[in-house]
Formats: structure tokens, C-alpha cells, sequence
């Protein structure tokens, strides 16, 4: 194989509200089924690309868990596998890592003992299909140093949370902002990128001296001019969730027969862990429109235009609408909960009436489920 | 040297005659039950949630399925570097090559791997059944009764009694004596079909009896021990257990699991029931759709009505189509349209738009009056009916069929339609 891998899992984000308190964002459960790290690492083995590693930091129980098996994505092998770094106090380090190129930084063994040639980097809080070795290949015919990987948004959305790009008409990336004040391009960077191997490991080791952590500002906006940094344009679906709208939109979108098709449907899969749940059951007066029902639930009442995750249980008489239900989530009879998203291992007492007016409301009710 | 208790050895070669198409390319245990289980799901999870974790499975007709469906054992834990699953078909030796002509001369036949952990005891199943275990807390009744077999028996009505083998005991369960299906039986203590031998009595009981053409545990086995004077026990099992040998009862048997709260529950988190999941993604369903009364396997479309129906993964089901009282398995794809009362459809099948499933006279079907009766239709897997065609009771199609098959678009209520061999 070419390239090794490396996702991004370690970030937190305010963005995030109350959903951030759990679990770090690439720990987020996605249509249903998933969570967002399932993407990355899914196009990583479906790229045949089989030694990656995640580096995880904020709130990484629930990542952990979900990575404690590496057979999912099909990485439980003898040569290549998944390696989960997490910050360690070592002889020449006590720090967590203060930055993405930090942590590769605290982590260069893994590439130096590599022997593939290039380095395949993503984040996990992104939903997207791709196959790296298309941009691999790109990124030799380009002779480029750096490829990022890029997006042109829709023009009425906000890129302000993004880098944002402005390429020439050979690709080359000209201009690249950081969270820009006023974007003046709204092409957006997706996190990806790829890269040779030792010019990594020489850009880490220069950064490191001189005490700069960040990948972005430290490298690609610092080496723009003197190294050959292209855009790959990815024209497919591509979502990053790592605010409450987005999370909430992405999961949505779902809902469209195109974007299920194309995720569900259409080669290649995207894999994660499997959690041995029963068919979803559906007793007498449930009601269920346009929406995505996950394996474990039990639906007694009415569900339209939502995301309901696994092993949910709806009581009776219960109105759902235009909202996410997380994991294992119990709501009690004759509950209305409209444009909501409620908190996985929540249980929601019988008669309550949740309805987010301007905008999402998270719902986090912390009851006991069992009352002895 | 590899040393473990007990050992499971599970029967998986039958074919399943009396479930007609539904087991023409596929083993009885490898048919799909539950919406996105199949029936040797049901055993295997028994021995890992019972911490047996080297088991044996015995196939021999249609293993392709099976074969694929065990793998290495991931989805039941049974991935061990010592032990673990192991797919034992019959193989050839320098003399005597010959198929596995009995239950207990599949397990003689493969002494050598029994012999390999060199275990205290070997647990008997078969991969017919539908029911959750302790083959722990059976053997620990085989050790403290000081057994040399214990029986696993269950209760039945006394008038279902002459349909199975019964077992007579004394106060304390010891086995004084058994009848192979009675007409006046003595005891309504029914066998399961599960053992536990010590493993030098299995043995030299089968090494005794080898020469036996068509070997059996109930017919030879176990009445050679109790000839011996071996203390043979029953073990007293109260338990859900359901044999779903016969369409009807593997159809009742599927429909039990939708009961509000069913006597045997998959959602329970004590005692799961594992599978290998083909299929993850959630299931969508749409504007304009019922769902009642039903469960749903992964990755489904539902555009239509389902009632009181079991349905597996993967599976297409269009719009103003209505699905009442029937089992639809994995990956079929339903058009739009469609009616289907009492319906079994195989896996892969093609229903195309506006078919009617069920519909009908009830008649007593032509050629296999025992195998397709009660009203139930049935459809093999891969199967393909075209576009507006009306199916009766008590039938059963199974190959691609094309609208030639059907004079006056239909096939009336028990017929048999086999395109075999064509594809």
C-alpha cells in the first residue's frame, strides 16, 4: 500500500452545546446507525489504506469505546492496523497535545517506523464518501507537496467556521484563511490531506523546534508560498457536523432518498461496530412517517420527519416530529417532542412536551429510568 | 495440551424437508427466522452466553450459506485462538468414505477432533431450534446427578406427547425408560434433542455401535447406554422452545416474536441473540406508510402497509403495496402495488408490481399436501414472479418465472410452480 492513515478525533467544539459533554465530536452518532468517525475510517479501508491512526484528547471514553475493536472496519490484521493515540507523558513530552501537528508531532514514531509513502490525514466530524487514492493520484500528477482536499459550499452558506481557499486556475492553493472574519472565497478546506511521508515528518520536526502546534496556521498558511500546496475539489456529498445546525441538517438530510442511495446503497459501504440489536418493533398504534427507524427500537407512537437511533423506545400515544432521537434514548407515554434533539441514555417522563421554538433544542433530562 | 470441560457438537446437515422451498438451496439452520437472525443464531448464541467457546458444527447439506454465515464465529464471540467454531463436513478417508448417515455417525465420524481438546464432557445440539439456554446449568445438573448422559426434556400436552420421544423417570430424574413417539405415552416429558455425555461414555458408545448403518443418538445411542445400565438423567427444561420444523410452525413461530410483549424475547439485554448483521444501516419509513404490529430489519424501505408481519434486511417494499401476516426475509424487493396475505417470501425474491399473494380458495395443495397447507404461500428464495400475476393458497413458486408460467395471469390455490435449475 501507498499511504498510511491518520484521523483527527481529538477536538472539542463549543459548537457543539450540551452534545459536546459526552463525548468528543467525531464520537456523534450519525443516520441512525453511525458515528462520524465510521466515515473517515470507512474510506480509509475502502482507499485499501490499512495502518491508520486516531488521535483522540477531548472527552475520548466514548470514541474508545467504540474503537475498542478494530474488526469493523476491517483493520484487525497482522500488517497495517488501527492504532488509538491518546496523550502520554513521556521522557521529552508532559503536554497534552497543544495542536494537530502537535500531536503528530508527539507521535512521529508511528510515521517514521511507517515504510508507506505518503500520509493520508482526515478528521473524524466529517460525512463524506471518498476514495484517498483518487487524490493520491492527483497529488502526483500535480507534483504537489500538500493536497487539501476542498469544497465550494453553497454560496448562502456561512464558511466563517471554516479555512477557506482560493485557488489559481491550476489548482494551486493562493490564498488560505483560517475562521475568516469576511470569507473571501467560499471554497472550503474538509480537513483532508495528503502528503508525503518524509515531507511531513520534516515540516513536524521544524514546527516542533519552534514551538508552533497548529497544522493549518503553522504549515499550510505559513509554507502557502514556498511549498506546492493543491486543491482537490470534492463534487460528492460532503458534510462537516460539528455545530448543533449542521449535526442536526446532516442528519436530515438523510431522509433524502438521493443521499440514502448514495450512502446506503451504492458501493462502497460504510462500516461500523455492530451491536447485536433485534429488529425494530413497531406494536399496535405506532404511526411512523418519513422517517429512519434504527434497529433496538420500540414504537408505540407517532414519528414523523425524524432520525430515531438505536434501541429508542417511543411510548404510546407519543408525537415526535422534526427531531433526533440518540441511542437508547426512553420516552414516556404521551410525550410531545418537536424539533428537538434529545440526548442518548435519556429517559423522558411520561406526559412531557419538549418543542425547540427558535431553533434545536437539546433535551437533557439526566431522569432515572427505573424508580424503585 | 489443550484441555476443555465441555465441547459442543451441533448438528447442522439436515435438509428440513417438511420447509419445502424454503430449504431447496440452503440448510435447515441457515434459514433466516426473526428478521435478521437465522435459526443456528439460536444455538451458537446458547454455547457463547453459556461460556461453551469451542463448538463444532456438523454440516452436510447446502453448507454454502452456513458456511459463509459462521465464518470464523465474529459475530458470536467464537473467533478463539484456541477452540472456537469449527465447520466439520464430512471428508474422505483412506477407507469407508461415506456421508454422515445418522446424527450420532457425524459425531463417530469426527472423534479425532473431539479428541483434539480432550474435554470432560460434549454438549449434543441441533441447529433446528429456536430457544434461549444454559447449557451450564445443565451440566451442572449432569454432575451433580453423577450422569453418564442427561437428556434435556421439556413438558408437552399429554395429547402432543405421541409425536415426540419420551422420556419416563423416577422422582429423582433418572431416566427408567423411553418410547419413540407412543400411542399411549407414560410420561409427557418430551427430549429436546440436547445431550450431555461424558466424553468416555460418548466415546466407546459410539466406537461400540460404529458398524450401525444410519448411527443415531435417539435410536441407538442412547438406548445402548441405557442398556449398559449407564445412568442416563433428564434434565427439566420450562423454558420457550419451539421446533420450527413444518412451514406452519416455523410461520407461527415468526409470528409470535410480534405479541406486544413476546413470550420469547429478543429485546431483552440478558441473553442476546448474535448474528453476522449483512445489513446496518437504519431502516426508512415513508410518507403514506403503516407500520403495525411488525418487526423490521436494517436498511429496509417500507413505501407500503405492513401488518402483523415479520420483515428482514435490506428488504424493498413499494408504495400502496399491503403486507398482512406474512415473512418477508432479507433483500427482497417487493414492487408496488402488491397484496400478500400469509405470505413466506425466501431471500432475494422479486415480487414485481401489483401481484396478489394468498388470494383465494383454501385447497389443499396438489403434490406436498403436508408440507404446504394452512392458507400459507410460499415463495423460494432468488424466486421472481412478474408483474400483475395472482397467486392462491397453499401454493408455492420457486425459480424465475415469467408471465408464460401463468395462464390467465394466476396460479390457483395449491399449486406447486419449480423452475429449477434455470437461472
Amino acid at each position: 500500500m501507498r499511504a498510511i492513515g491518520i484521523v483527527l478525533a481529538g477536538g472539542n467544539s463549543y459548537r457543539m452545546r450540551e452534545l459536546s459533554q459526552k463525548r468528543a465530536v467525531c464520537a456523534m452518532p450519525i443516520a441512525g446507525s453511525y458515528r462520524s468517525i465510521d466515515f473517515a475510517l470507512s474510506n480509509m479501508t475502502n482507499s485499501h489504506i490499512q495502518k491508520v491512526a486516531v488521535f483522540t484528547q477531548y472527552n475520548a471514553r466514548s470514541l474508545n469505546e467504540h474503537l475498542n475493536s478494530s474488526k469493523w472496519w476491517d483493520f484487525g490484521r497482522k500488517q497495517g492496523g488501527l492504532y488509538v493515540f491518546t496523550p502520554a507523558t513521556t521522557a521529552e513530552s508532559n503536554f497534552w497535545y497543544r495542536g494537530t501537528a502537535d500531536a503528530i508531532a508527539q507521535n512521529l514514531s508511528f510515521l517514521k517506523t511507517s515504510h508507506e509513502p505518503y500520509v493520508v490525514i482526515a478528521s473524524g466530524d466529517c460525512v463524506y464518501k471518498l476514495d484517498y487514492n483518487k487524490v493520491l493520484e492527483y497529488h502526483i500528477a500535480k507534483k504537489a507537496d500538500i493536497t487539501v482536499v476542498c469544497k465550494d459550499m453553497p454560496s448562502n452558506v456561512n464558511v466563517d467556521r471554516f479555512g477557506t481557499i482560493k485557488m489559481n486556475e491550476e489548482s494551486r492553493i493562493e490564498e488560505f484563511e483560517e475562521k475568516p472574519v469576511v470569507a473571501k472565497s467560499n471554497t472550503v478546506s474538509c480537513g483532508i490531506y495528503v502528503v508525503r511521508r518524509r515531507q511531513l515528518i520534516e515540516m513536524i520536526e521544524k514546527c516542533a523546534e519552534e514551538d508552533r502546534y497548529d497544522f493549518v496556521k503553522d504549515i499550510l498558511i505559513r509554507y502557502k508560498n514556498m511549498k506546492r500546496i493543491y486543491g482537490y475539489k470534492i463534487q460528492d456529498y460532503w458534510r462537516n457536523i460539528a455545530t448543533v445546525d449542521d449535526y442536526f441538517s446532516t442528519n436530515m438530510d438523510f431522509l433524502k432518498p438521493e443521499i440514502r442511495d448514495y450512502f446506503f446503497k451504492q458501493y462502497p459501504d460504510i462500516y461500523s461496530k455492530v451491536d447485536d440489536l433485534p429488529p425494530a418493533k413497531y406494536n399496535v398504534g405506532s404511526q411512523v412517517r418519513n422517517s429512519l427507524i434504527s434497529s433496538g427500537c420500540i414504537i408505540n407512537g407517532t414519528v414523523e420527519d425524524s432520525v430515531i437511533f438505536k434501541q429508542a423506545y417511543i411510548g404510546n400515544n407519543c408525537y415526535i416530529k422534526n427531531s433526533i432521537i440518540l441511542n437508547d434514548v426512553y420516552i414516556g407515554d404521551n410525550t410531545h417532542i418537536e424539533n428537538c434533539i434529545v440526548e442518548s441514555r435519556d429517559t423522558i417522563r411520561a406526559n412531557s412536551y419538549h418543542t425547540g421554538n427558535d431553533g434545536i433544542k437539546i433535551v437533557l433530562e439526566r431522569n432515572d429510568r427505573y424508580v424503585m | 495440551m489443550i484441555k476443555k470441560e465441555m465441547i459442543a457438537m451441533l448438528l447442522a446437515g439436515g435438509q428440513g424437508s417438511r420447509l419445502g422451498v424454503l430449504t431447496s438451496k440452503v440448510a435447515k439452520p441457515a434459514v433466516s427466522f426473526g428478521g435478521k437472525y437465522r435459526i443456528i443464531d439460536f444455538p451458537l448464541s446458547n454455547c457463547i452466553n453459556s461460556g461453551v467457546d469451542t463448538v463444532g458444527v456438523l454440516t452436510q447439506y447446502q453448507p454454502l450459506r452456513l458456511n459463509t454465515h459462521i465464518g470464523i464465529g465474529i459475530p458470536w464471540d467464537l473467533d478463539r485462538n484456541i477452540g472456537g467454531v469449527t465447520v466439520l463436513p464430512p471428508y474422505e478417508k483412506s477407507t469407508n468414505s461415506e456421508w454422515y448417515t445418522g446424527t450420532a455417525n457425524a459425531i463417530y465420524q469426527n472423534l479425532d477432533y473431539m479428541d483434539s481438546f480432550n474435554p470432560e464432557y460434549v454438549l449434543i445440539l441441533s441447529g433446528d431450534h429456536i430457544y434461549k439456554m444454559d447449557y451450564e446449568v445443565m451440566l451442572d445438573f449432569h454432575k451433580e446427578k453423577g450422569a453418564d448422559v442427561t437428556i434435556a426434556v421439556m413438558p408437552v400436552p399429554m395429547e402432543e406427547a405421541k409425536r415426540f420421544g419420551i422420556m419416563i423417570t423416577d422422582e429423582n430424574r433418572k431416566i427408567t425408560d423411553f418410547e419413540e413417539k407412543p400411542a399411549n405415552p407414560r410420561s409427557n416429558l418430551a427430549s429436546m434433542g440436547i445431550y450431555i455425555f461424558n466424553w468416555k461414555t460418548l466415546k466407546e458408545a459410539l466406537l461400540a455401535n460404529a458398524e450401525q448403518p444410519g448411527l443415531d443418538f435417539g435410536k441407538h445411542v442412547i438406548p445402548y447406554c441405557h442398556g449398559k445400565g449407564d445412568p442416563l438423567y433428564a434434565y427439566e427444561f420450562n423454558g420457550y422452545w419451539k421446533d420450527v420444523g413444518t412451514l406452519n410452525s416455523y410461520w407461527e413461530a415468526n409470528m409470535e416474536l410480534i405479541d406486544l410483549v413476546p413470550e420469547f424475547n429478543l429485546y431483552e439485554e440478558y441473553w442476546k441473540i448474535y448474528t453476522k448483521s449483512e445489513s446496518l444501516p437504519p431502516q426508512y419509513i415513508a410518507n403514506d406508510s403503516v407500520v403495525e404490529r411488525s418487526i423490521v430489519g436494517e436498511g429496509t424501505d417500507i413505501y407500503g402497509k405492513v401488518y402483523n408481519s415479520v420483515i428482514g434486511c435490506g428488504v424493498t417494499i413499494g408504495k400502496n403495496t399491503i403486507i398482512r401476516d406474512s415473512i418477508i426475509m432479507n433483500n427482497t424487493v417487493i414492487g408496488d402495488g402488491c397484496e400478500l396475505y400469509k405470505a413466506i417470501v425466501a431471500e432475494g425474491a422479486e415480487i414485481k408490481d401489483g401481484v396478489r399473494l394468498g388470494y383465494g380458495e383454501e385447497v389443499p395443495n396438489e403434490t406436498d399436501p403436508h408440507i404446504y397447507n394452512n392458507g400459507i404461500v410460499t415463495i423460494g428464495e432468488k424466486s421472481v414472479i412478474p408483474a400483475g400475476i395472482t397467486v392462491g393458497k397453499n401454493s408455492c413458486i420457486f425459480g424465475i418465472t415469467s408471465k408464460e408460467d401463468y395462464p390467465d395471469n394466476s396460479l390457483g390455490s395449491g399449486k406447486t410452480l419449480i423452475k429449477a435449475g434455470e437461472e
